[in-house]
């Protein structure tokens, strides 16, 4: 499965993926970084092609069991 | 249906041009300066940058909309902490001095200067407004905000055009400050 994945030390919270995501997987913790829902995340790097720091990225992650 | 703060773009627009015609207008800038600090205190988050700046709408709009951006990554210098908070750094200096300049028209140490300070040193002159209704330190300080908004508003048109549309967002003043307020409030500093 591919998912979205935040370096969350340097995402500077702005929001932009979140707004981006078509399947709303994505919200700011308490304005300090993003944070994905892997539930929702179907992979599409819609967030990763938005995002104006480039620190969210899309990997192959395993099935959860 | 789109949601009344989609439109904030509009705002930000209106008030850049309302600016250059009359630069009294400027002051209405102090909302996009204490709006998002307030609401980070009071525990809101970024929501100020998440859901209602009008400026990165409008980098959005122009940069993904009118297609004015080349969408590539920006160097990951400008993403570092280093750079991030010295720019915030410099900006409160800069902003400080606008300030204080602003203080020495208001106690009659200087004259009005009816000029626009472009990227912290070009000097325009900018004397088509009539502000001779208001204190003399009234004026000063619209001058000297409007520097400031116009002063971002180019860095952020220049980064848009040459990374992703709201790069300035990566390194924006208000952005940092929201940013570390909300850090603080939570206790988790993140290094
Ligand atoms: S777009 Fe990038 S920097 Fe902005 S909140 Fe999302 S991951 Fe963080
Ligand atoms: S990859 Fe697509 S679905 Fe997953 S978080 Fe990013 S935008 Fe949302
Ligand atoms: S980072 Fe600055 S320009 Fe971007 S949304 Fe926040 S306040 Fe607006």
């Amino acid at each position: 499965m591919r998912k979205a994945v935040v370096n969350q030390k340097e995402c500077v919270a702005c929001g932009v993926c979140a707004k981006t995501c078509p399947r709303q997987a994505i919200s700011i913790f308490h304005g300090i970084y993003a944070v994905v829902n892997e539930d929702l995340c179907v992979g599409c790097k819609k967030c990763e092609r938005a995002c104006p720091a480039s620190v969210i990225q899309v990997v192959q992650k395993e099935a959860a069991s | 249906m789109k949601k009344w703060n989609e439109y904030l773009w509009i705002f930000s627009a209106v008030y850049m041009t309302l600016g250059f015609f009359n630069i009294l207008f400027a002051w209405i800038g102090l909302i996009c300066f204490i709006t998002p600090l307030l609401l980070s205190i009071i525990g809101k988050g970024k929501i100020y940058c998440n859901s209602y700046c009008g400026r990165g709408q409008l980098f959005e709009l122009l940069g993904s909309r009118f297609k004015l951006s080349s969408n590539r990554s920006i160097p990951a210098f400008v993403r570092s902490k280093w750079f991030r908070y010295g720019f915030l750094a410099f900006f409160m200096t800069m902003f400080s001095i606008m300030v204080f300049s602003t203080y020495l028209v208001f106690n009659g140490t200087n004259n009005l200067k009816e000029v626009i300070t472009l990227l912290w040193t070009i000097k325009l002159p900018w004397n088509w407004t009539n502000t001779s209704t208001v204190s003399p330190w009234i004026a000063q300080f619209a001058f000297g905000f409007y520097s400031v908004m116009l002063t971002s508003t180019i860095l952020g048109l220049i980064t848009m055009y040459f990374f992703k549309p709201r790069s300035w967002c990566v390194y924006c003043p208000m952005g940092t400050m929201t940013q570390s307020i909300s850090m603080l409030k939570h206790r988790r500093m993140v290094k």
